[in-house]
């Protein structure tokens, strides 16, 4: 009886949590993609009164406007073709960052750990800002950048304002949050595993392969998820750095909300751009069960 | 030729020594153990052997032939580590696949041979089990069975036996000896535990801070330790100061500190002061003794008494204050009560029931 008690006590609180402030705004969301308009912006009201008396006043309009665009539908597989390169990139160059600072003396490895979340520590617009200087045209990067292709042969390129900065910067911005969750796993591995796998005959690719990448999934999990998901909705970057081409579905989401006060089309994108990506995830968790079962 | 030969080699972290010129000869088919207290180098002994460490000085001979140079994975020699070492993310089957598929074995061969494996360790039906769905005696024969599927020149064992109770402990030192007897394959063991050693070797090499203090069979390092420390060691001991007074052919007379002249065997080039090592199963103890011919004997008092269950382990006073321990089997049932505290007690010995340490 204290135990179920104790249960309630100690789940209570954060289910509460949840409940007020993701499941319910997520159905008035739900909700709102259902609704009208309203004149000066804001929802029209969901309930009309006429002669016949009250009646809902929910249409499918949004969802329509969507689907009879396909820039809409475009714009959406562009933000999540950012979001995959983002997270490949991410991944590739965290992990053996990750695997180095695991690897390293304990007390070389909390000094490596704080210049990781370093960054965290100042503004994350002001961040942006200052790769707005290193690609701007005068920088002494994108400069020498060109001298390099001109002796090439190539002409000067533009990076501000194009897709690749907005993706650069949000690699960057990304990084720690593969490098943590795929940190925190791979510190905990047995050393004596590795030791083992080599006694057994594994040279230093298979141990790789066959121990430590394995036993390390359930941080690229987590780290995929961490970096993949905030990258759909993201719209500071692209605002910023992305001029008109690099604009995501972030920005188109916000300029409905704020600009053209259309909340009932920026919901419907907000529950589409939710749908992908949950659909997203359970057909990886799908892949990944099946090649599970398979091995 | 030795299967494995040590010569000299020598492992320092620092300036400690941790492996301090150790030579031995490990011959095909032996069951070695090395045995010493914690911190001895057994560990440090073994992991050069193994490949993960390297001598400062010396070498390693594997069919003499020098092993240094070669890194763990070529070597033929595979390791059974203290924690199992299993991989959680295989089942047992795919772990114990593991050094085959490392030598690309084909996939038939693999599977035949993994299922005789499992069968050879009683765990047939568990090969699709993950590790941690095992006891702790099912994952030490997990793992005897990995080190032992691709069929080393020699198998290393460091504390194999260390995480499991005591039940299950002797159960596996006897699964051991016949497996090791049923494969053939060279084992070195290391124990901190004497009574595992003095019960599974062929051979055992005692450590102590670095060196080997004696190599012998289990009989003669316990009944001819070469010197106190393995005396002291190896089971209980009565180690008695003493000196030499006369010596003979075959025996001679030492006089015990305290307790005066006693025979002992001449172990050759006795001289000078030294110890008595007297283990207390040599010493007959009664009320009333009728001492052999060629026995010492005292009177004394029972000091205290210790019961075990099996035996009962007696403190005797004797001449000057000098305590002896010596035991009594309990044969009879009940909790005996033939001597109490303070009791007048004989006790005797043959006088080559002990060994002369000098010192
Ligand atoms: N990498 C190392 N650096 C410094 N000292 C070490 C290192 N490895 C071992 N030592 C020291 O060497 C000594 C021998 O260690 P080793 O592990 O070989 O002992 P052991 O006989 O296996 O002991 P145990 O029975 O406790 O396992 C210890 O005093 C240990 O502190
Ligand atoms: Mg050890």
């Amino acid at each position: 009886m204290n135990s179920r008690i104790a249960k309630w006590l100690i789940s209570g609180p954060p289910s509460l949590y949840l409940l007020v402030f993701f499941v319910i705004p997520t159905l008035i969301m739900v909700l709102a993609s259902f609704r009208y308009a309203g004149e000066y912006g804001g929802l029209a009201p969901i309930l009309l009164h006429d002669a016949n008396g009250a009646h809902l006043n929910l249409t499918l309009e949004s969802y329509q406007e969507y689907f009879s665009d396909f820039i809409y539908t475009w714009l959406l597989l562009k933000t999540v073709l950012y979001a995959l390169v983002t997270t490949f990139f991410c991944l590739v160059m965290a992990y053996p960052l990750a695997l180095l600072i695991a690897r390293s003396e304990k007390k070389r490895r909390d000094l490596l750990i704080l210049l990781v979340i370093l960054p965290f520590w100042s503004n994350f617009l002001i961040r942006i800002y200052a790769w707005m200087i290193i690609l701007g045209p005068q920088s002494a990067f994108t400069v020498g950048l060109n001298d390099l292709l001109s002796l090439l042969g190539m002409g000067p390129v533009r990076m501000l304002f194009t897709p690749f900065a907005v993706v650069l910067c949000l690699i960057y911005v990304q990084l720690p949050f593969m490098v943590l969750p795929l940190y925190a796993n791979l510190e905990k591995h047995d050393p004596a595993l590795l030791d083992a796998a080599q006694d057994l005959g594994a040279n230093g690719w298979q141990r790789f392969w066959k121990v430590t990448f394995p036993l390390s999934l359930p941080g690229i999990y987590a780290g995929v998820a961490l970096v993949f998901i905030p990258v759909l909705g993201i719209f500071a970057v692209p605002d910023i750095l992305g001029g008109t081409k690099g604009i995501m579905i972030g920005n188109l989401i916000k300029q409905e909300f704020l600009e053209a006060r259309d909340w009932p089309f920026g919901s419907a994108l907000s529950i589409l751009l939710t749908v992908a990506a949950m659909l997203m995830v359970g057909m990886a968790a799908l892949l990944a069960r099946r090649k599970g079962s398979d091995a | 030729m030795a299967l494995l030969e040590l010569r000299n080699i020598e492992r320092h972290f620092g300036d400690f020594a941790a492996v301090n010129g150790v030579s031995m000869n490990i011959e095909q088919g032996e069951f070695f153990t090395l045995l010493g207290p914690s911190g001895c180098g057994k560990t440090t002994l073994l992991r050069m052997i193994a490949g993960f460490d390297s001598p400062q000085s010396g070498e390693i001979l594997l069919d003499g032939k020098d092993l240094v140079s070669i890194p763990p994975e070529k070597r033929p020699i595979h390791t059974v580590f203290q924690s199992y070492a299993l991989f959680p993310h295989m089942t047992v089957a795919q772990n114990i696949a593991f050094p085959l598929r490392m030598k690309k074995v084909s996939k038939e061969e693999i599977s035949k041979r993994v299922a005789e494996a499992l069968k050879s360790v009683r765990l047939g039906d568990r090969g699709g089990r993950y590790p941690g769905e095992l006891s702790g005696g099912q994952r030490q024969r997990v793992a005897l069975a990995r080190a032992l599927i691709n069929r080393p020149r020699l198998l290393l064992l460091d504390e194999p036996l260390a995480a499991l109770d005591m039940k299950l402990r002797e159960q596996m030192q006897l699964e051991l000896i016949n497996l090791q007897k049923e494969v053939g394959i060279t084992f070195i063991y290391v124990t901190h535990d004497q009574t595992e050693a003095l019960a599974l070797s062929h051979r055992i090499a005692v450590m102590n801070k670095g060196r080997v203090e004696q190599l012998d069979e289990p009989s003669n390092i316990y009944d001819h330790p070469k010197n106190r420390f393995v005396a002291d060691f190896i089971g209980t001991c009565n180690l008695l100061p003493a000196a030499v007074s006369v010596t003979g052919e075959e025996k001679m007379v030492i006089e015990i500190e305290g307790l005066g002249d006693v025979a002992a065997k001449n172990p050759g080039r006795a001289h000078g002061s030294g110890t008595l090592a007297l283990r207390p199963e040599k010493i007959r103890i009664a009320q009333k003794l009728e001492p052999g011919i060629e026995e010492n004997h005292f009177r004394g008092t029972v000091h205290d008494f210790l019961y075990m269950g099996d035996v009962t382990v007696y403190i005797v006073e004797v001449g000057d204050g000098v305590h002896i321990e010596a035991l009594l089997p309990n044969s009879a049932a009940g909790r005996p009560r033939i001597l109490a505290a303070g009791d007048p007690v004989e006790i005797s010995w043959r006088y080559d029931a002990g060994t002369f340490l000098n010192e």
